[in-house]
């Protein structure tokens, strides 16, 4: 079958690629753009690990189609840090101990990124909630909820300095 | 904590100050901006994708494979069969000599467990290698399977491995591994209450959000190169080099970074395959267990069936402790064999018992093979024994705490295994862990210590 | 086989391009076809996607809901008119999966999923099928009962339940968003104390969601004390034939179900 061209833009750049018909999202980033920070661990749904954002949204990249991020904005775990310096989510996730195999990291810090863009100052249930779609089996979510509350005060301070 | 620290005095200084504080890991920076490389992360123009055709049946005869419809697709490069393995027989712990060898590489006459690789199909994309794996034929011959361990030893069981000749693991002679210290029947005689329960546990999948993988590249100079994400690198070098029957230098492993192992990742399964397959391709080859795969077919902790009958006394000594232990090791040793000789080391417990028997039976049954996972062989053991625990503390009326404390070993008491304590602390940390949790242990109990005549 | 993508103008084109090929679905979130396709279970060989179909819009006509197929749970919790509906679709997944899954996947959910069709099951919605050729509408009771004979999932219509009438529960081992132990819905209207067209359904509690009819036969004109629950709890577990999976087993849901079903009806407990 004939590959299909994609044209989207991800974390801020124009991405244009011919792709398989059918591809995922998360085999282009990873396979195509080199973007494997993009993790893929079941490609079923279940695990959150592949989680991307298209146009502000949280989306599992394992199930979707390229295609159909043709002309659509998408950020990647390469994306949340901004000019080489880190977004106070992954700060408070290297100086919190939020990390161990890291597997999950890169979706955990996507799906932080979503709620705190969209709800500056989070409760912990709706941090729960936030990360509830994201599996970590090193089973390190004390400290995962713990860094993006921290990172959320962060945040603030740094809106409001 | 005071006399914690005296009792390790002579064996370590005491300036540790990690516990209890946060310290950014190594790898952290690279965790939390994406750039830490897991195997996966590797891209090879031409690179294979191997899949297995793998076992619908518990227990089956192999009559005939046939794998023409597969090696004829466009896109598939290579099938490989049990007869392209140079050496297919092995086990893992062969190197340290846990023998008989009891594994194939791929199946070759009959399979022990569902999910069992038997064709191993190696295709350019991973769309072609899944249509492949569905057109190769195999014709079975259903075998009556066996799944509970007990009834696995019982005479005219279904064989499941037949290198072993056995359903279980021969120890120097003997259909398990056996502790022996005092008497237990005299014990019983003189016990007050006789307690005796059955405790029981499932397998357990780690379920590491990485699944189990390696990719293998062929390099110029005619060596191969694996990048894995194994917990046992020179276990995996070792056994590969064995079954493709080639010098161990060259094979050439590189692992390091793992997305969850948990003990999960430390049988040899996908490397041995993906290297032959490289050498014969002279390709590179990716072998990713799928979701699925990873929670079927990747060795779990071992389920196990403890017995343990116990002699009492009203004080709350215990005399006597007699353990039937079964580890269910699945259809092939992996680290089983080891996981149950722990399990019988760790009995009695941290107690000092007069008289102890134990019977630790590692078994074979149509299950999916177990193996290595956080404290093996002891993490089920010490579930059952603390809430036997429990139990006898309930029947006696004695403080659960108390009861510990009472029979808790310390310095200079006789092991079961003929070993004498030393360095025990338990008394300690007992202490220490009802002043944390608040629990009110009789004041005579926070004098001891764990010292000898403590 | 490569995956083939196709972008159509029209339901009526998916319709007519599913219904000329034995292996093409219709895409709506993902959740459950991307699934398949890259993991197997039936062979999926084209996709006929729903963007861009005006399938996902939320319409409202006096006190008749009409909800797009393509609606996502994350617009569905958004809706201050769907309030009620709000614990439902929160109860689907991550924000993640919430934001991708539909209500008309929903119904095509396999066991134990399809908590949201448990609840248009409780509110008696109607089903709006486009074919090539012609629309037409169907019960939900009996578009769950026997395999849709074709065409696309337009939209879900329901009438809005009195206030506080509706119900829901559901019970997972994994919080907050596990997948069901069972999920249980309820309208339960109330004329003068006695409760008077009852719907009851149930999730995994059968292969597909499914009514309770004996508990609404129990509940029905009677005002909801001691006597009726006792009734109703009698006959909870009628014509359920729940499966063993990893929540749980099909002897867990047996048991558990009364209990559950005693707290919603009781208004005990979280709903």
């Amino acid at each position: 079958m004939a590959r299909v061209p994609v044209v989207f833009t991800v974390n801020g750049t124009e991405a244009a690629e011919f792709v398989e018909p059918g591809a995922m999202l998360s085999d282009v980033l990873r396979d195509k753009l080199d973007l494997t920070g993009t993790r893929v661990g079941c490609s079923q749904g279940t695990c959150g690990a592949c989680t991307v954002m298209i146009d502000g949204e949280l989306i599992l990249s394992c199930l979707t189609p390229a295609q159909r991020v043709n002309g659509k904005s998408v950020v990647t775990i390469e994306g949340v840090a901004t000019n080489g310096e880190l977004d106070p989510i992954q700060q408070a996730f290297a100086t919190g101990f939020a990390t161990q195999c890291g597997f999950c990291t890169s979706g955990m810090i996507v799906a932080a990124k979503a709620l705190l863009d969209a709800n500056p100052d989070p409760s912990r249930d709706e941090v729960v909630d936030a990360i509830s779609g994201n599996i970590c089996r090193c089973t390190g979510y004390e400290p995962i909820i713990n860094a993006i509350l921290s990172a959320a005060a962060e945040r603030r301070v740094a809106k409001s300095a | 904590m005071e006399h914690i620290r005296k009792i390790f005095a002579d064996e370590r200084s005491d300036d540790h100050n990690a516990v209890g504080v946060s310290i950014e890991r190594s790898d952290g920076l690279g965790h939390v901006t994406g750039k830490t490389q897991f195997y996966a992360d590797r891209h090879y123009p031409g690179m294979l994708t191997l899949k297995m055709v793998r076992s619908p049946h518990h227990h089956a005869k192999i009559l005939n494979v046939d794998t023409s419809a597969a090696e004829k697709m466009p896109g598939v490069v290579r099938v490989l069969t049990h007869a392209d393995v140079p050496s297919n027989i092995y086990t893992i712990l062969r190197l340290i000599q846990v023998e008989p060898n009891d594994e194939p590489v791929l199946a070759v006459d009959k399979v022990r467990f569902k999910g069992e690789a038997v064709v191993a199909v190696l295709a350019e994309s991973e769309a072609i290698a899944r249509d492949a794996v569905d057109a190769v034929r195999i014709d079975y011959e259903e075998l009556p399977p066996v799944f509970d361990v007990e009834e696995a030893l019982k005479p005219g069981a279904p064989l499941v491995n037949e290198y072993h000749g056995n359903n279980y693991f021969t120890y120097e002679g003997h259909h398990c591994r056996r502790v022996r210290y005092g008497d237990v029947e005299k014990g019983f005689a003189a016990a007050d209450h006789v307690v005796e329960e059955r405790y029981s546990s499932a397998p357990i999948e780690h379920a590491p959000v990485e699944t189990t993988g390696c990719i293998v590249v062929p390099e110029a100079n005619g060596r191969l190169t694996c990048y894995s994400n194994t917990q046992a690198l020179f276990f995996t070098l070792d056994n590969a080099g064995l079954i493709l029957n080639t010098p161990f230098q060259r094979l050439r492993l590189i692992g390091g970074t793992v997305g969850g192992g948990f003990g999960g990742k430390v049988d040899v399964i996908t490397e041995p395959v993906a290297f032959l397959a490289a050498d014969l391709t002279k390709r590179p080859v990716k072998f990713s267990y799928s979701r699925e795969e990873e929670m079927q077919v990747s060795s779990p902790r071992a389920a196990e069936r403890i017995y343990i009958k116990d002699g009492v006394m009203n004080d709350g000594r215990i005399v006597a402790r007699q353990i039937r232990l079964y580890v269910d090791a699945g259809a092939y040793s992996r680290h089983s064999p080891y996981g149950t000789t722990k399990a019988a080391a760790h009995m009695p417990g941290p107690y000092t018992i007069p008289n102890v028997q134990v019977d630790a039976h590692c078994v074979y049954a149509n299950r999916t093979p177990s193996s290595a996972m956080r404290g093996f062989g002891v993490t089920i053991g010490d579930f059952a024994l603390e809430v036997q625990m429990d139990k006898i503390a309930r029947l006696i009326g004695m403080d659960p705490m108390a009861l510990r404390m009472l029979n808790a070993y310390r310095d200079g008491d006789a092991k079961a295994h003929g070993e004498t304590t030393k360095g025990a602390a338990l008394v300690e940390v007992m202490q220490e862990a009802a002043k944390l949790a608040d629990w009110p242990l009789d004041g005579k109990y926070l004098s001891e210590s764990s010292g000898k005549g403590g | 086989m490569a995956l083939d993508i196709v972008k159509v103008d029209s339901v009526r084109e998916a319709a007519a391009t599913i219904a000329a090929s034995g292996d093409a679905y219709f895409l709506a979130g993902g959740t459950i076809l991307a699934r398949v396709a890259n993991t197997g279970g039936f062979p999926v060989r084209t996709m006929v996607l729903s963007d861009g179909l005006g399938l996902d819009a939320i319409a409202v006509d006096g006190d008749t809901i009409e909800i797009g197929a393509a609606a996502t749970m994350t617009r569905i919790a958004a809706e201050p008119r769907l309030a009620f509906l709000r614990p439902v679709a929160e109860s689907i997944g991550g924000p993640a999966i919430r934001n991708m899954a539909t209500v008309g996947g929903n119904l095509f959910a396999r066991y134990p999923y399809g908590d949201f069709a448990v609840a248009l099951l409780a509110l008696d919605a109607e089903v709006t099928i486009e074919d090539a050729e012609k629309t037409r509408t169907t019960g939900l009771d009996d578009f769950l009962a026997s395999a849709p004979a074709g065409g696309i999932v337009r939209a879900l219509r329901f009438k809005l339940p009195p206030d506080g009438a509706f119900r829901f529960t559901k019970v997972v081992r994994k919080h907050p968003h596990g997948a069901s132990v069972l999920s249980i819905a309820a309208v339960l209207p109330e004329t003068g104390g006695k409760v008077s067209n009852a719907r009851v359904a149930y999730g995994a509690m059968s292969e597909r969601p499914m009514r309770a009819k004996a508990v609404e036969g129990a509940l029905e004109g009677r005002a909801l004390d001691a006597q009726t629950l006792e009734n109703a709890l009698k006959v909870a577990t009628d014509g359920c034939q729940p499966q063993t999976d990893p929540q749980a087993t099909d002897w867990y849901r047996m048991t558990v179900l009364p209990v559950h079903l005693k707290r919603l009806l009781s208004g005990e407990g979280r709903f």
